[in-house]
């Protein structure tokens, strides 16, 4: 795509028609793809299932092809349990970092998963949409309404900044993600569009920076932690803008300066495994051991 | 870029590139080579080559040329299936050079009715491919769209022949390459179609005395 697109505009559209940011969303990508809302929202449908299935796959304990990431999800389930009335950060997010673990795990053990917006970040839409889908009791399609508004957000994105770790770094790919799916929970409250638009920049604005050092160049270590991370900092933002909380910062510039830290970052830090984690000692030491011929 | 490329595709993990994209490469050697495989020699280059094991990659591109889709779960066990259809696949690492991209591949195969083609293409981020040469012709495709590749003699009007079939028929041309050997000698061309190109279309174009072969490639 050539054209930038902008968040900000968009927004400002739905807020002008006096409707919600997904109604806005589903309208507008129905022209796009030439196809009806309703068809749209059933593709939708069929994703979440793809989705929710990841999550199944990872909490039934796999192992990945690396050997470096596997049974974490279902260890933090378990805690969850026990420690039901000491949890740090609270069931609701406690259940999404498990669910982002749970598919980050499934996905680097070749389970099948939703690229959203890629495979090594794919584990924060999930986690996020589902756990809050489970706390406040929401319908399906509104969670299938809630991931086209995420993909909406992705798509600005990738036109004004990237998506992919090898030319933006991991603030490019689970910022993204965590981006999104800010957005996405923000719709799922019944937020106003400008909250999303602060949800998305806050968020972006945390994990601004974040670059992409995979151990043996797997998406295993630090990937799958990373999606944990990732959701979380997504409802943390939700949260903020919901109670009407700003970024002084519009959503399109702190797009942009993602785009500009994203070109600036050393290629070592751009999953090429020759910066960051990727060359401690230790990972070294996985590296020649997994790959020695 | 559409909403269905940033919340998808669904894929088996653990990388749109070296996965998915993967198999999209397979599936792109397998129809250019037009019937199953008996033998593939499979080269590896760069990040393609340092990372395959750990992403699945060596799985995904066996999993592609047996034609399956990059949700497949049978791609884990793709070797098995290989052996099973009488499959035969060398899987080594090469340096193509500074100039091809780092996810490359370059793929040698043999079909089981005695066809050949060697075929080399990238996968270019979150699961898109390109082919960029087939059978020493630069060309450049992505399999997004429907494709049609034919090899002909390099003379007046082949090219306008084929479009004007196809435009007859109510396809049209999104884009076009075309790529030769020696003036006079054998030329390649690909044109990618909003259209699918039907099985007549094909057989007319394949007895044009000019053309020595044709593939139609199907839209993933």
């Amino acid at each position: 795509m050539n054209k930038k697109l902008s968040l900000q505009e968009w927004l400002g559209e739905a807020e002008q028609s006096r409707i919600s940011f997904a109604d806005f969303c589903i309208s507008q990508q129905s022209n796009f793809l030439e196809k009806s809302r309703q068809d749209i929202i059933t593709d939708m449908l069929a994703i979440l299932d793809v989705m929710e299935q990841s999550v199944m796959t990872g909490l039934s304990g796999v192992k990945s092809r690396g050997g470096l990431v596997g049974g974490d999800a279902l260890r933090l389930q378990a805690y969850s349990s026990d420690q039901a009335q000491r949890s740090v950060i609270g069931p609701t997010v406690n259940r999404a970092i498990t669910m982002a673990l749970a598919v980050g795990e499934a996905n680097a053990a070749m389970g099948k998963i939703v690229a959203a917006p890629t495979a090594g970040s794919s584990g924060v839409l999930p986690a996020v949409l589902f756990s809050l889908g489970e706390a406040w009791n929401i319908e399906r399609v509104e969670l299938a309404k809630a991931l086209i508004v995420a993909g909406a957000i992705g798509m600005v994105i990738a036109s004004r900044a990237s998506l992919s770790g090898a030319a933006g770094g991991c603030q490019a790919e689970c910022g993204s993600a965590a981006a999104m799916a800010a957005g996405a929970a923000v719709v799922l409250h019944g937020g106003t569009p400008g909250q999303v638009g602060n949800a998305v920049a806050i968020t972006l604005k945390n994990m601004l920076g974040l670059v992409c050092d995979p151990v043996a160049g797997l998406v295993e270590v630090p990937c799958v932690k990373r999606n944990a991370g990732a959701a979380a900092q997504a409802m943390v933002a939700a949260e903020m803008a919901l109670a009407g909380i700003t970024s002084v910062i519009p959503v399109d510039e702190v797009i942009d300066a993602m785009a500009a830290v994203g070109s600036s970052m050393s290629c070592t830090l751009r999953e090429t495994s020759q910066g960051g984690l990727a060359v401690t000692p230790t990972a070294l030491a996985w590296t020649q051991k997994i790959f020695k011929d | 870029m559409n909403l269905f490329d940033i919340i998808g595709p669904v894929m088996v993990g653990p990388s749109s590139s070296h996965t998915a994209g993967a198999v999209r490469l397979g599936n792109l050697a397998l129809a250019i080579l037009g019937e199953p495989v008996s033998q593939a020699m499979i080269e590896l280059h760069g990040s393609f080559a340092q990372t395959y094991r750990g992403h699945g990659t060596d799985l995904a591109l066996i999993a592609g040329l047996l034609g399956w889709p990059p949700d497949d779960l049978r791609i884990p066990q793709s070797f098995e299936y290989a052996r099973q259809a009488e499959l035969e696949y060398h899987i080594l690492k090469t340096n193509l050079g500074d100039l091809a991209h780092p996810n490359t591949v370059r793929f040698r195969l043999t079909g089981k009715n005695g066809a050949s083609s060697e075929i080399t293409g990238a996968s270019v981020g979150g699961g898109s491919v390109i082919i960029t040469d087939v059978d020493g012709f630069a060309l450049e495709f992505t399999g997004e769209l429907t494709a049609l590749l034919t090899m002909h003699q390099d003379k007046p009007g082949v090219v306008a022949l084929v479009t004007s079939i196809l435009s007859n028929q109510g396809v049209n041309v999104a884009s076009m390459r075309l790529s030769r050997q020696d003036k006079g000698g054998l030329a390649v061309m690909v044109l990618e179609t909003d259209e699918t190109i039907s099985d007549e279309v094909i057989a007319v174009i394949k007895a044009m005395p000019q053309i020595k072969a044709v593939r139609r490639i199907l839209r993933a």
